[in-house]
């Protein structure tokens, strides 16, 4: 990306932090805690989560099959199915079968995907959105910004502001009672005078051909009942076999996405269904009800053919991903979405349906932070398909080597990948360095001119401040020093992964690790194994990964045959270990690593509940602690290891709540999405200076977390093993 | 149906703000007399020894539906665990008249409350194969969070009241 290109897009976000920020973030709020509260409620969750996944693997293993049996069946039921290729397809499909009457519509992203009004109107077809979302932007001419509540951006304010102008009311409506009464009933009338109706689909049954239609206002079974001609939109992936397959989607829709246990209404309509229609003033009979189901594949097959985005076909477009998204929760979907689609799993869809352009728009606002994998009803992996995206945008890109990175970033990649994601993805071969010429190297990256180049030539935001190389690495420290437990008297023997930043930038930490780990009695060794692979994943750079993956593997595979364990300081990296290298390893590779890999203070808690004393190690002695643990350190469950010790180990320990610090790795640093992650963090920092809070010790598990915080709060925060390493 | 389904039933319907009112066949009008605020629209209620009080209106207009304080129907059954009706609209006109009025109350057979989405998924099921063109799994009023706060009220009706018919 150009230097102005990263300006243009700063500003843009810039932009909507300012204008749109607000709303986004308290609704994305009230749906992501309405997540988490109303999950819990349900005893079978991750029962129901495995069956849904089951049901849309079957589903679209099977699609041809099911496309021709629902076909079968919508048409002995007395409807047409149209099949339609691609939009224009389904638009000429359309349009034919409205033929200039009027339409009310209630929402559907899939005919957001096809633009369907524009072509309705071009055939001068009025045609009037119900959704009291979809109408607001229908008046205001603006872009869904959420794919389920898709004027989440506007407020009241605005709303309010937008009919006073529009509709020009002798008694403008100012609460949202009001404006809802105002809407309806401006909608009331154009239902009553409309022909047809449309709707989507939240999913089609094979065996039967019914829809069932998720809603909560009541616009979509007004928009059918009140019509005598119903024409249902929706991709080819809403087909599941059958009737009682709807159930665990029924219990896991609403409550992933607006974190409601059920919607008002869950319709579910075999038609033509013989319920009374409006005539001109009386019922008219529902006999002659005409029914069009308009099934579109517009990319869908295709993706079912591609190894790496068949699973966005499993999505039920619920937006768990984008409201568990902190960088989401800030910019909403005019940033992180494409030409329709938003949220982390609008990669998949608009490289999908709309093209691998769409998807690069928006591609990088997804960090891996992985919050959004234990919230997908489906178990979307989406940081992958969000990786596999950038994969294939940064391979399409043309452009030549740069001499200034050439150098520094010996990676698998062909030339053309983004500099500024070559830089970041090598940050191995730049510690190194970095590390070799401390602090010769601290000081010159340092000054103004330096990062007055990185920030022009590679987007290195010059607001951050660059990672100090310590001279003496972890592994050379420990290689000097040696192992201090005799290993036949150990109680047990480790090795410990000095990733990148434990081995050249924050060295503290492993250093407190391997004294810590001692204190208990472990024998530790500490052996040079290069970088996990996490830095270039993050760029999108999977052939890298893969390579730092298979050195890892090969520098740790030793101690690992000999039945030792692996500890792991950086959560982001176990979090490799644990997830990405199913991906990057083979499998009995990845199983061997996998299973012997644990977080520094998973370890800890485990050496406590076998017999370690907790008096080996400083007594907290009340100590108050603020602590953040790390997004994918959460995704995998792993927070209450470190809360637990520290709590047996005396420590008062308050921790944050947010879904992630917002530096993610390399995001913070990058000068396009700087403010973004600042705005992130913010959320953060306010949680650490409460009345509660504002005087506890910061510790944090993730190198880029404790960036984050030391650039937002006074105090310095470490990694929370410093608090039980008696040289402190 | 359990005792058991028909209190968690009841604790459902209250988080949902769903009004239940328990009567028998005999005691139906005499219950549902101080629901309704006329204009009062209906659809004529399938179970035996129960009518419809006469002031209810069973073959509205287009008007009267838009009118209509209160809407009378059937629901087929109950969701225990969830507070749903399941509203099965046919000829006799449940679907518009369970929409459009401002209050809609429900009838439903205590016999007919199922304990949760499972069991109501295998009756859901079968009665669609039997051909039920239209089944609403409809869980308190019809609402909106798209105007800048919850309003419960959106283009459906504002109020539900579930009627529980006992002792068939």
């Amino acid at each position: 990306m150009s230097a102005e290109n990263r300006r243009k897009k700063a500003e843009h976000i810039r932009h909507l932090l300012d204008t749109e920020g607000d709303s986004v973030r308290q609704n994305t709020r009230v749906f992501n805690e309405g997540r988490y509260e109303s999950t819990a409620d349900l005893d079978d969750y991750e029962r129901l989560k495995d069956e849904a996944r089951a049901i849309k693997e079957d589903a679209i293993e099977r699609l041809p099959e099911l496309i021709d049996e629902v076909t079968e069946a919508v048409e002995a039921n007395g409807g047409t199915v149209y099949l339609a290729d691609d939009a224009a397809d389904a638009n000429r499909y359309i349009t034919e079968v409205v033929d200039g009457r009027t339409a009310v519509k209630s929402k559907s992203m899939t005919s957001e995907e096809i633009e369907v009004n524009e072509a309705l109107e071009a055939d001068g077809a009025d045609v009037w959105e119900t959704d009291l979302a979809e109408f607001v932007l229908q008046i205001a001419d603006e872009a869904p910004s959420h794919i389920v509540a898709p004027a989440i951006h506007k407020s009241r304010e605005e709303i309010a502001a937008l009919f006073d102008e529009v509709f020009e009311p002798a008694d403008p409506p100012e609460t949202a009672e009001e404006l809802t009464r105002f809407a309806r009933e401006h909608l009331g009338e154009k239902i009553r005078d409309a022909d047809v109706g449309m709707t989507g689909a939240n999913f089609v049954t094979a065996d039967t051909g019914t829809l069932a239609l998720v809603t909560s206002e009541g616009n979509a079974r007004k928009c059918v009942q009140a019509t005598d001609t119903h024409v249902a939109v929706a991709g080819v992936e809403k087909v599941i076999p059958s009737v009682e397959d709807l159930r665990p989607f029924v219990e896991l829709i609403g409550r992933s996405g607006t974190g409601q246990d059920i919607t008002s209404y869950v319709s579910l309509l075999t038609p033509p269904t013989d319920s009374p229609t409006f005539g001109e003033e009386a019922l008219g009979s529902g006999d002659e009800r005409d029914f069009h189901l308009v099934l579109i594949d517009n990319g869908r097959m295709e993706m079912r053919d591609d190894e790496d985005l068949r699973e966005t076909l499993y999505c039920i477009r619920c937006s768990a991903c984008a409201n568990s998204c902190a960088n989401f929760q800030h910019v909403g979907g005019h940033a992180f979405g494409g030409e329709t689609y938003s949220g982390g799993i609008a990669t998949g869809w608009e490289a999908g349906v709309h093209g691998e352009e769409s998807a690069a728009e928006f591609n990088d606002l997804c960090t891996g932070c992985s919050r959004c994998v234990n919230q997908c009803p489906v178990k979307i992996d989406i940081p992958w398909i969000n990786t596999v995206v950038r994969d294939r945008i940064n391979r399409g890109e043309d452009g030549d080597l740069d001499f200034l990175v050439e150098g520094l970033t010996p990676d698998e990649e062909p030339g053309g990948v983004d500099l500024q994601k070559r830089l970041f993805g090598n940050f191995d071969a730049l510690a190194r360095l970095g590390s070799a010429f401390a602090p010769v190297s601290n000081w010159v990256a340092g000054t103004g001119p330096a990062r007055s180049v990185l920030e022009r030539t590679l987007g290195v935001d010059s607001r951050r401040e660059l990672p100090r190389f310590e001279r003496e690495s972890l592994v050379d420290w420990f290689a000097d020093r040696g192992p201090r437990v005799d290993p036949d008297a150990a109680r047990e023997r480790v090795t410990l992964y000095p990733d990148a930043y434990t081995n050249y930038v924050r060295t503290e930490r492993g250093k407190a690790a391997v004294r810590v780990l001692e204190a208990l009695d472990v024998h530790v060794d500490v052996p040079a194994a290069g970088e996990s692979g996490r830095a270039p994943l993050s760029q999108g750079m999977i052939a890298t990964a893969r390579s730092n993956a298979e050195a890892v593997y090969d520098a740790l595979a030793p101690a690992v045959a000999a039945g030792r364990d692996v500890v792991v300081i950086e959560p982001s990296d176990l979090a490799m270990f644990r997830r990405e290298y199913e991906r990057l390893l083979d499998g009995d590779e990845y199983e061997a690593l996998e299973g012997h890999s644990y977080e520094l203070f998973e370890y800890v808690y485990g050496l406590l509940e076998n017999g370690a004393e907790i008096d080996a190690l400083p007594d907290g002695d009340g100590e108050r602690v603020a602590y953040h643990s790390h997004c994918q350190q959460r995704t995998l469950d792993l927070e209450p290891y470190t809360t637990a010790v520290l709590d047996d180990a005396g420590f008062d320990v308050a921790t944050s709540d947010v879904e992630c610090c917002g530096m993610a790795g390399s995001f913070g640093y990058k000068s396009e999405y700087y403010d973004l992650s600042v705005d992130v963090g913010e959320t953060l920092a306010d949680q650490f200076t409460t009345d509660d809070t504002a005087d506890r010790t910061v510790v944090a598990s993730g190198t880029s977390c404790l960036e984050q915080l030391d650039a937002l709060l006074t105090r310095r925060p470490a990694h929370p093993i410093r608090l039980l390493d008696a040289r402190r | 149906m359990t005792a058991e389904s028909l209190a968690t039933f009841e604790s459902s319907l209250d988080e949902v703000g769903v009004e239940c009112v328990r009567a028998t066949a005999g005691g139906f009008e005499e219950a549902v007399a101080p629901l309704l605020e006329e204009p009062a629209v209906g659809a004529p209620l399938p179970f035996e020894g129960v009518s419809l009080p006469d002031e209810v209106n069973t073959d509205p207009t287009v008007a009267d539906l838009e009118a209509a304080s209160t809407g009378v129907t059937a629901a087929g059954y109950g969701i225990a665990d969830y507070g749903s009706v399941v509203i099965q609209g046919g000829p006799a006109g449940e679907e518009p008249v369970s929409l459009y009025a401002d209050e809609h109350v429900a009838v439903v057979a205590a016999d007919d409350v199922l304990s949760d989405m499972g069991a109501a998924f295998d009756r859901l099921a079968a009665d669609v194969r039997d051909g039920a063109g239209q089944s609403i799994i409809a869980t308190g009023p019809s609402a909106t969070a798209d105007m800048g706060a919850l309003v419960k009220g959106a283009h459906g009706p504002m109020d539900v009241t579930v009627v529980l018919l006992e002792g068939r």
